[in-house]
């Protein structure tokens, strides 16, 4: 699963990730170009938010991940379990990203802008944000400290259809406009066509690698997924 | 060297008695509401259980029994945090497993009266030393909650985050079960190996009812905290009671007070 642009931002190695007696992930290889969009979709179980943690080294795996030298990885948990009388309000998840990355709170007020979060909802006990703008925080937070990766575990999950709209482009023009390189997990066969340079499905029969075009196929989708895929491909799709 | 018997209940107000009262109140204040965020409510108490062995292990070789305690308490979270790491059981069923085997050991070699003593603390009176060190405790885990609140309130929400912010999460969980241990080491003068868990747990567990943000809660939990100390030990020495007992009521008190707020 080779790659052909010059300088890297990721190389993945033979990389194996088990528990106990399971092998979730089985000598995967691939590379990311630096300012590209990696895509990684898969079934359920596939290993996807396994793979994410393996490659920020919070899972113990066999292997080589090398990331790009100096990275700073923006990391955006999927879906996380918190306490709805939690008293820590989003504007503290923010400020304890940001003294913990040496921002300033006006880093905060311009990342709040970025993921079109109000001031008024980061003032609320996380616990009592709604599943949309609990997302949008994640991603506030990822957002400080100057990233040069982001790496989004279903960043959009449970936001509303206009909110994933604005996120998503939100994201890829951050990666146009400041070079940034992003991996991200999806269901969203669209917005992976959209957005992604390349696609990395992760599938115990047919694990694949290749540009959206090539991946997402019915008969590739098909084989993926073990099941027939509803998507059509738009040439318009792409912006 | 026993620990002070019952009878010495009968002194009047110690300035050493209050100064410590309000050191290990706001101590416990504190790190009670990282411990009750992170649901280690129950850990509190079987942690606690750990200092029995060491208290009967110094009672026989005749050293200061606060001084086994500690040791015992340090050496217990080691051995949790070791387990934890190495076998990745959950930290209640480690602790559960741990700290229940160090009651059992602790109640067979400590003799009854000192047993009794040793569960439920006493005042009794403390000395210039004792009380400096246990200022000097109760700072150093005052210094170390406010100094790493950041930290741990990313690890809490989500310790993928906090590592890829830079935060060595495994590093932080040992430096806050050591700085747990601490606390419950300073109360253990006072409330006893039984007792002791409740002053981290209660005034948080009130604050955690009442705050809305973290700030609020760091507050509210040490207003509370060091009222239940500094009140619960002038009804002590007053009403010639124990002062575990004192404490622990007032703080239930305030709890049950907040309960008055709808939820």
């Amino acid at each position: 699963m080779n790659s052909s642009t010059a300088t890297l931002a990721l190389e993945v190695e033979n990389l194996s990730v088990g528990f106990a007696r399971t092998i979730v992930i089985d000598h995967l290889s691939f590379q990311v170009p630096r300012g590209s969009a990696l895509a990684i979709i898969g079934p359920n179980g596939a290993g996807k938010s396994v793979l994410a943690k393996a490659l920020i080294g919070s899972l113990p795996y066999d292997g080589s991940v090398k990331w790009e030298e100096n990275a700073k990885i923006g990391y955006v948990p999927q879906k996380l379990d918190i306490e709805r009388d939690l008293p820590i309000t989003g504007r503290d998840f923010l400020r304890a990203k940001a003294a913990v990355s040496r921002a300033s709170e006006s880093d905060i007020a311009k990342v709040l802008v970025q993921v079109g979060l109000k001031a008024e909802s980061v003032g609320k006990p996380i616990g009592a944000l709604s599943g949309g703008q609990f997302q949008r925080l994640l991603v506030a937070a990822a957002l400080i400290g100057q990233p040069t990766i982001l790496l989004l575990d279903e960043p959009t999950a449970g936001v509303d259809e206009p909110g994933q709209e604005s996120l998503d482009q939100t994201i890829d023009q951050l990666r146009q406009q400041n070079g940034l390189t992003v991996l991200f997990i999806s269901h969203d066969l669209s917005v992976v066509y959209r957005y992604a340079s390349n696609v990395l499905c992760l599938s115990r029969t047919h694990p694949c690698f290749g540009a959206p075009r090539a991946i997402l196929t019915p008969q590739l989708l098909q084989e993926i997924y073990g099941a027939p895929i509803a998507f059509h491909l738009h040439d318009d799709a792409r912006p | 060297m026993a620990l002070p018997s019952h009878s010495t209940f009968t002194m009047t107000l110690d300035p050493n008695a209050i100064a410590l009262a309000v050191g290990a109140g706001a101590a416990a204040g504190l790190v009670g509401c990282f411990a009750v965020m992170r649901r280690m409510t129950l850990a509190a108490d079987a942690i606690s259980h750990i200092a029995l062995p060491g208290i009967g292990l110094a009672i026989l070789f005749h050293i200061h029994p606060i001084l086994g305690g500690v040791a015992a308490l340090l050496v217990g979270t080691l051995l949790v945090w070791g387990i934890e790491n190495t076998t990745r059981l959950a930290t209640e069923t480690v602790i559960g497993v741990v700290f229940s085997t160090a009651l059992a050991i602790g109640s067979l070699i400590t003799s009854g009266e000192e047993l009794i003593e040793a569960l439920f603390g006493g005042v009794g009176h403390l000395t210039s030393l004792e009380t400096t060190v246990g200022l000097a405790f109760s700072l150093g885990v005052i210094v170390f909650v406010v100094w790493q609140r950041h930290r741990l309130v990313l690890a809490l929400v989500s310790p993928e985050v906090a590592h890829t912010s830079g935060i060595n999460v495994r590093r932080l969980n040992l430096h806050f079960l050591l700085v747990f241990a601490l606390t419950i080491a300073i109360g253990l003068r006072y409330l006893g190996v039984l007792l002791v868990g409740s002053l981290v747990i209660i005034p948080a567990a009130t604050a955690k009812r009442l705050a809305r943000s973290l700030r609020s809660m760091l507050v509210i939990s040490v207003v509370v905290s060091v009222f239940s100390t500094t009140l619960g030990t002038c009804l002590a020495l007053t009403l010639h009671r124990p002062p575990g007992s004192m404490v622990v009521l007032v703080a239930a008190g305030s709890f049950v007070l907040s309960l008055l707020r709808g939820s």
